[in-house]
């Protein structure tokens, strides 16, 4: 009989994690994210993996990376301040290519802003939060259900590709309750990270193969070698050459970027036809969805573009699902972050990009997109 | 128990950073020696560093070496530990890197109680960039940010430990070597969380530049040898006599429960009654 239950999207978030083979959680209390942790640390020593909680989201995230190079799969969890905090972690696992998976349930910011209400104004923070050059992947969950199946979806994506991966989720749909059916054991695929099969004095653990990707030895398995969060050469070990440092920024960028068609994953409803495109993720992207039945309803060709993969940037898919709409709409619940992009792909199509903003922390209506499409066709 | 040092080195990553003078190698070699008498297993053993010159040591040396962000190698070592109670967990850290970045992580590594082994390389400066102030710099010494003086008084990194809960303490120099080795051996063989408060010394950021108490790089080893008193002989003497002294020895040596074990004795628990 098929498992279903009625549970909230933070829950879901944990059951997904344990369903990829999380066996590792560290965490910090916050606000709309500690139901994960708290089921977690519930759900991990059943099941023969390990939670703990850190002193603070910096240990957090610096466990998770320890325990993933130990051969743990791991997750930690948190929101606004606490994904401030977890930054500098996070380019310390891009640079070593730690896979490991951070869900950041975003509320209102900046600073401590609004911590129990809804936002999704950490949209740039994912891309370039932490310092200097990297490639990151992040996620974007619209309901219960793909909580679950985008935190599978990211510890995939972390596994292969030897990353962290961000779970972009947000109030909504951290906090909302919907049914869901948990599937069964080998419904969805998962990955698990390449181990090297050359003899420890030959491995080199930051080689790419073919793929872009180094095959990932963990630690106390009889490969001992050097991991540093200095720019490194293919042995791991620091080197100063301008030449190697550009050459191993680029390896990781690569790795990420010419791997596009297993990252990229987007909902493209009712576009095909459509006049006026609404472009949202997470939340936003369900009052949008509403918005475009009521719209349908009175004639008005209106379909959505809904990124599950917003980091890398959908390029090629969103000019291709969207290049030849008049217009199209970026909702958004911060001051404007994603339009950018947006405007980077469609403008020189010649597509009109508008925006919905909004901070208070409230959702959007349905009817409240719906009007403001109808404004915006009326030009 | 004779050590071949080549085993233990990555000799390709020589020459190391430390300038001449540093004696981070003194403590460097006792911790080798005391890997080597506690017979482990290189392939089970994990050396974990922050930033700054004493983090730098684990590239140097034919272990799963890690070498992490400014102060959160504790953190990245409980993840590991976690994960692989199996492996033999140490983590060198300088000064600044252990008790002020990293002061946190310190304080609830020493709490938790969790099976690593912490060496302080302590020598009183941010070596790595450029002589600065550190939490352990002597009140009035001279650094590149205290250039009238260093104000406030110096943390104990071995009261802090004692505070915060570390089963395992001790302290001893870079000039008393054989002390030394066999505290780290000690802290390595101890079940629960070991803090080593290694001093060691820095001539070409910190001693230079406080030429009224150090002539040379021997001076600092002889400063050592000379303040070095042990906290046996030390409870006979007042407050007085002992100022400006390096209380040297083990402060505290207890069983209590390690995390890990508590972990899986939790584990073993709540199996039995689901």
């Amino acid at each position: 009989m098929a498992d279903i239950r009625f549970i909230q999207g933070n829950e879901a978030c944990a059951l997904g994690a344990l369903y990829a083979g999380c066996r590792f959680f560290a965490g910090y209390p916050i606000t709309p994210s500690s139901e994960i942790a708290e089921m977690l640390s519930e759900e991990l020593p059943l099941v023969g993996g390990a939670f703990i909680q850190m002193e603070d989201e910096i240990g957090a995230m610096a466990a998770t990376i320890g325990a993933s190079i130990a051969g743990r799969k791991s997750m930690t969890a948190t929101s606004g301040p606490g994904m401030s905090l977890k930054l500098e972690n996070l380019g310390y696992a891009c640079i070593t290519e730690i896979p490991c998976v951070i869900v950041n349930v975003q509320r209102g910011g900046p600073s401590t802003g609004l911590p129990t209400s809804p936002a999704q104004a950490d949209i740039m923070q994912a891309r370039w939060g932490t310092h200097g050059d990297h490639p990151i992947i992040a996620v974007c969950p619209s309901s219960v259900s793909e909580m679950f199946t985008e935190t599978v979806r990211a510890f995939n994506l972390a596994e292969m590709f030897r990353t962290p991966v961000i779970v972009l989720s947000d109030e909504i749909i951290g906090h909302m309750r919907e049914k869901i059916i948990i599937p069964e054991e080998g419904t969805i695929e998962i990955v698990n990270r390449k181990k090297p099969v050359c003899k420890p004095d030959e491995y080199k653990p930051f080689k790419g193969e073919e793929d872009g990707v180094p095959p990932m030895a963990n630690f106390g398995e009889g490969y001992r070698y050097h991991i540093t969060g200095l720019s490194h050469n293919e042995e791991g070990f620091p080197i100063q050459s301008g030449e190697l440092v550009h050459k191993m920024n680029l390896r990781m960028h690569e790795k990420i970027y010419r791997n596009l068609d297993k990252i990229i994953k987007n909902e493209i409803y009712m576009c095909d036809d459509a006049d006026v495109i609404i472009f949202a993720i997470g939340g936003a992207a369900r009052s949008s969805k509403g918005a475009i039945r009521h719209l349908r309803e009175e004639g008005i060709k209106a379909g959505l573009y809904r990124p599950l993969t917003i980091w890398p940037f959908p390029e090629e898919t969103l000019l291709k699902a969207c290049g030849k709409a008049k217009d199209v709409l970026v909702v958004e619940m911060n001051l404007g972050q994603m339009i950018f992009e947006v405007k980077r792909v469609l403008s020189p199509a010649g597509v009109r990009v508008e925006g919905m903003f909004d901070s208070s922390g409230e959702p959007f209506t349905p009817l409240a997109v719906a009007n403001r499409v109808k404004e915006i066709i009326k030009r | 128990m004779e050590i071949n040092y080549h085993e233990y080195l990555r000799e390709k990553m020589m020459p190391h950073i430390w300038c001449s003078g540093c004696t981070h190698g003194i403590v460097t070699k006792a911790l080798l020696r005391a890997i080597h008498k506690a017979g482990l297993n290189k392939d089970k053993v994990v050396v974990i560093s922050g930033i700054g010159c004493a983090s730098r040591m684990p590239g140097y040396l034919d272990f799963n070496t890690l070498h992490t962000t400014h102060g959160r190698a504790l953190a990245f070592a409980t993840g590991i530990k976690l994960a692989r109670p199996d492996l033999h967990v140490i983590v060198v850290a300088g000064d600044g890197d252990a008790v002020a970045i990293g002061g946190n992580h310190f304080i609830h590594a020493c709490n938790r109680n969790i099976d690593i082994t912490l060496i302080v390389l302590n020598n009183n400066i941010y070596g790595m960039t450029g002589g600065q102030r550190s939490p352990t710099t002597f009140e009035g010494d001279i650094s590149s940010t205290s250039v009238y003086g260093s104000i406030g008084q110096p943390i104990d990194v071995v009261n802090l430990a004692l505070g915060a809960g570390a089963t395992f303490v001790a302290r001893s120099t870079s000039y008393h070597v054989q002390q030394l080795e066999s505290y780290i051996y000690s802290g390595i063989i101890h079940k629960g969380f070991a803090v080593i408060d290694a001093i060691s010394a820095c001539y070409t950021a910190y001693g230079r530049r406080n030429k009224q108490k150090y002539k040379s790089v021997v001076d600092m080893l002889d400063y050592m040898k000379a303040n070095a008193i042990n906290i046996s002989a030390a409870k006979e003497k007042g407050q007085a006599e002992l100022k400006g002294k390096i209380l040297v020895g083990i402060f505290r040596d207890i069983v209590e429960p390690e995390y890990c074990e508590e972990y899986a004795k939790m584990v073993e628990r709540i199996k039995n009654k689901k």
